[in-house]
């Protein structure tokens, strides 16, 4: 859970969503696998990989979208409530090194008595790439009555 | 113009899939919470989850994926092809706990062609309705599927 609370009142646009670093092993890849129930032999084998043109074996898109998922639910806290979330795989990521989910806040406002903070978010690779950029919507609680 | 999706393959739009229904287990939020490598309590512990306003323990965001959903049934007069997960655009109304019954359908949303680098690309937008056993929609997710 994420450590701390966010409050509305916290926020401003241009605020940094806290980062999440990941460094998924082809082990974590297979778990993925047998958890999700997506058995693509691109994601743990690598011959298959190979043979189909590919570097390697590659990361699930969907496990870099529960990545950028638990960046947000962290973010949102026990109070506050993940209302969207976007993302469009661009780039390839493999195991075995560094990804760091990202965001930043791009717009608060307050909808049907919810408070709303938008944010873009990315997954980016050790070389600084935006292989998974997306978005989200947070529903957070506010110290004031609405 | 267009070499795939042409005027009638467009009048698939709107088409549904069956429906599938599954029950939530707890074993299963918390195998998908660790696979992902998500230690929030509120997909681990239940005794911690309970003190929250949630009373319980909730599934992680994309836990959805692991309820596969029924196949669609697209008819393209594309001999071959190769797939690509283009993205999900998922939006959330309800949590979804563990005993839940959730039944799941998707339905063609869009069919678009557009030129790419490597000849005619096809995007094919589903989008598919997580809804529990009160009738509540949890969860939509869009998806984009690309054939080329």
């Amino acid at each position: 859970m994420a450590s701390k609370q966010f409050y509305f009142e916290d926020i401003e646009v241009g605020s940094e969503v806290p980062p999440l670093e990941k460094e998924p092993s082809t082990q974590q890849l297979v778990k993925y696998a047998g958890a999700s129930g997506d058995f693509y032999q691109i994601h743990y084998d690598k011959d298959f990989a190979l043979k189909n043109n590919l570097p390697g074996v590659i990361i699930h898109g969907a496990l870099k979208n529960a990545f950028l998922g638990q960046l947000m639910t962290d973010f949102a806290g026990e109070l506050g409530w993940l209302r969207k979330l976007s993302v469009q795989y661009r780039g390839m990521d493999q195991p075995g090194s560094k990804v760091v989910c990202k965001g930043r806040v791009t717009r608060k406002y307050v909808e049907s008595g919810n408070h709303m903070v938008d944010c873009e978010i990315w997954l980016e690779n050790s070389r600084g790439e935006k292989t998974t950029p997306g978005s989200a919507t947070v529903v957070l609680p506010s110290r004031s009555p609405s | 113009m267009a070499k795939y999706v042409t005027e009638e393959a467009r009048r698939q739009i709107g088409k549904v899939s069956e429906t599938r229904t599954y029950e939530v287990e707890r074993g299963a939020i918390r195998r998908f919470a660790e696979a992902v490598g998500d230690s929030n309590p509120l997909f681990n512990a239940e005794k911690l989850a309970r003190k929250t306003r949630f009373g319980g323990m909730i599934a992680p965001p994309t836990f959805c994926r692991s309820l596969g959903a029924p196949i669609l049934d697209v008819k393209l007069s594309m001999p071959q092809f190769r797939g690509l997960d283009g993205g999900s655009d998922w939006e959330y109304f309800e949590p979804i706990r563990p005993g839940d019954r959730i039944t799941v359908q998707s339905k063609l949303a869009d069919l678009r062609e557009s030129e790419g680098r490597l000849g005619p690309m096809v995007f094919m937008t589903t989008e598919t309705t997580y809804t529990n056993q009160h009738g509540e929609i949890c969860a939509i997710q869009r998806a984009t599927g690309i054939r080329y």
